[in-house]
């Protein structure tokens, strides 16, 4: 395993009132070439759990408890400067905003040498042709051209390539993939994704992808994770989660996807939103509250991620749907 | 004669070049857009970034000025009309947009931001928990201010603004994409329940064609300021005509894993709008382009009841 996070708990403090927890035990793993999908509304966790994997939290934030394993080395219990140190040789990062995360002021073949300088401990010419070989491999056209240009010259489709370089320099571990092509129309979309998949899989990189697009999942992921509240309530391969969803959140996530739904009919919807981090009930499922399967151990009793699942009545697997899971884990042993 | 009619919209930009003393670059962000629209029903409007959906939006409204073009509501001609008319006309169109948050008056409780319309108009003032309801939120929330409501809530807010004054035609400018799937569903079920009771209009713009094939009764395709192809919603997506339509609607992220994406999508990167490409804008691009895509743009030639502006349908579709 590449990372493993374990009962991993983020508290933010604030300046009026008690701190919250956006992450409230967070569990899973990702393998060398294998991509993890996390998925969930917004509000649930995911980012801030991304955030503590790339030691990014916002000022007041700390992870409170649980590892962050990564290659054996656990983040979390490491002194800082140790953890900083591992992070930027072996973890790499991109984020929705593309544009906002460049430097302005320098040039885009600059911003990649400096990733190269930094983890591979090149010097400055070794760097810049490294920059150009990278900006290259991530599909920029006339590489040596453009890696003199600067962002504001660039579409967001060619700055989130630039970035994507400038994360695969020095050949990371664990990519972290926060919401990165959320922004761009499909058609742009889908030549990221293939070249994250791309990358993942001539690097041997361990990839965790952050969406809310479950078109997405379907499309580029091996695992899942489905976050509500700050808690993962269901983990499974992509393919059984897509075939048989357990826990009632992530059937209503699947259902209410506008592609399923006959066309001109109504749409299936999960009732409410999200509760804010703050307002949690304080006790039972967070789910309860929206679900339709809700019973009264719900309301009393936070359910364990148990096998895969966190939930007191999940959704009855299909008959044949049993038989297919045992398949899958023979075939996965 | 339709209810909505828009024919030959040009619309041009200016951009400003580099040098100080170098002419302004212009560029054409409508190059001709004509469509139809049938009372009752709507149209989606689907496009990559920068293909002209929001200016056709705007244009419509009246929010932009056109430079050539026209477009009639009900059979009457609405661009250039002297004020107090336009006025009048305008009661009966009403926008909603994206960013929900953005378009309400942070420091103005819901109650007079939806009373506002009314004002404007010299209406009188007693709709509001009405409205409010139509919607499908609490007459309570009436009192309360933008920042305490969650986005799906601030976007039927929008949408009860728009309602209040009773409009024909709504706009709906990407009305759903900053809303998470399972509040989307929402907003789109409470879009179609409206259109049903209230037998409104609708023109939506937005790039997911998951949710336009979920809501349109016609679906019109734009690229770089011209409408390609333009179809009932149904023949649109199981028959795409023209090759943009089809690369997009493949490059849509199918959630199923067994329908995995074989092939690449390759298709380059969009082209700068203030210097499209010569004969049909989208041939650089086109896997299927010919030595005629490249110097003669194609014409939006109909075949049954849908338009495709490609060379190489032949008659015979």
């Amino acid at each position: 395993m590449v990372l493993r996070i374990t009962s991993l708990e983020v508290t933010i403090d604030r300046k009026k009132g008690s701190p919250v927890l956006p992450v409230r035990g967070v569990s899973f793993a990702v393998e060398a070439g294998q991509t993890l999908a996390l998925v969930g509304e917004s509000g649930c966790g995911k980012s801030m759990t991304c955030l503590a994997i790339a030691g990014l939290l916002p000022r007041r934030g700390c992870v409170s408890a649980g590892r962050v394993v990564l290659d054996g080395a656990d983040l979390a219990a490491l002194p800082t400067a140790e953890a900083a140190k591992l992070r930027r040789r072996h973890v790499a990062s991109v984020f929705q905003d593309a544009t906002g995360g460049l430097n302005p002021v320098r040039s885009i073949g600059w911003q990649v040498a400096e990733a190269v300088r930094l983890r591979q401990g090149a010097t400055r010419a070794e760097a810049g042709r490294e920059a150009v070989r990278l900006l290259g491999r991530v599909g920029l056209p006339n590489p040596e051209l453009r890696a003199k240009e600067f962002p504001h010259q660039f579409s967001g489709g060619m700055n989130q390539r630039a970035m994507i370089a400038l994360a695969v320099a020095g050949n990371p571990r664990l990519l972290v993939a926060d919401e990165a092509t959320t922004a761009l129309d499909v058609t742009v979309q889908a030549q990221i994704i293939d070249l994250i998949a791309d990358l993942r899989d001539s690097l041997g990189m361990a990839v965790l992808f952050v969406t809310h697009d479950l078109g997405l999942v379907a499309q580029s992921a091996d695992h899942v994770a489905v976050m509500y509240a700050g808690r993962v309530v269901e983990t499974a391969k992509v393919s059984d989660l897509f075939a048989a969803p357990r826990h009632p959140y992530a059937n209503g996530l699947l259902k209410a996807l506008p592609h399923l739904a006959p066309a001109g009919g109504r749409m299936a919807t999960i009732e409410g939103t999200v509760p804010a981090i703050d307002a949690l009930p304080p006790a039972g499922c967070a789910f309860a509250a929206r679900c339709n399967r809700a019973s009264e151990a719900c309301r009393t009793s936070d359910p364990e991620l148990r096998g895969n699942v966190a939930c007191h009545n999940p959704v009855p697997l299909p008959v044949n749907q049993t038989v297919n899971r045992y398949e899958n884990e023979k075939i996965m042993a | 004669m339709s209810y909505l009619e828009a024919t030959d919209l040009v619309r041009s930009y200016e951009q400003s070049s580099r040098g100080l003393f170098r002419k302004p670059h212009k560029f054409r962000a409508l190059d001709g857009v004509s469509l139809k629209l049938e009372k009752g029903t709507t149209l989606g409007i689907v496009g990559e970034s920068g293909c002209g959906k929001s200016t056709l939006a705007r244009v419509l409204l009246g929010l932009l000025d056109a430079d050539g073009g026209c477009v009639t509501l009900n059979g009457q001609p609405t661009l250039n009309l002297p004020d107090t008319q336009w006025r009048a006309l305008r009661r009966s169109m009403q926008l909603v947009y994206q960013d929900a948050g953005g378009a309400l008056d942070p420091r103005l409780r819901v109650r007079d931001q939806i009373e506002e319309p009314l004002h404007i108009h010299n209406l009188p003032l007693d709709a509001v928990e009405r409205i409010l309801v139509s919607v499908g939120l609490f007459s309570a929330l009436a009192d309360r201010y933008p920042h305490e409501l969650s986005g799906g809530q601030l976007q039927r807010v929008v949408i009860a603004r728009a309602l209040v004054l009773d409009p024909e035609l709504l706009v709906l400018d990407e009305p759903v994409s900053a809303l998470d799937v399972s509040i989307q569903a929402q907003i789109v079920n409470l879009l179609m329940d409206l259109q049903r009771d209230r037998g409104l209009t609708y023109l939506f713009v937005s790039h997911d064609l998951g949710v336009v094939r979920q809501i349109s009764t016609r679906v019109a395709v734009m690229y770089l300021g011209r409408i390609v192809e333009e179809a009932p919603r149904a023949a649109l997506f199981a028959n795409p005509l023209h090759p943009y339509t089809r690369i997009l609607i493949d490059a849509v992220p199918k959630p199923d894993p067994s329908l995995r994406r074989t092939t690449r999508i390759e298709i380059g990167a969009p082209p700068n709008p203030a210097d499209p490409p010569s004969g049909c804008s989208f041939h650089p691009r086109c896997p299927l382009a010919t030595a005629r895509c490249t110097v003669e743009p194609p014409a939006l030639r109909d075949f049954g009841d849908r338009r495709v502006a490609c060379h190489l349908i032949k008659e015979t579709v």
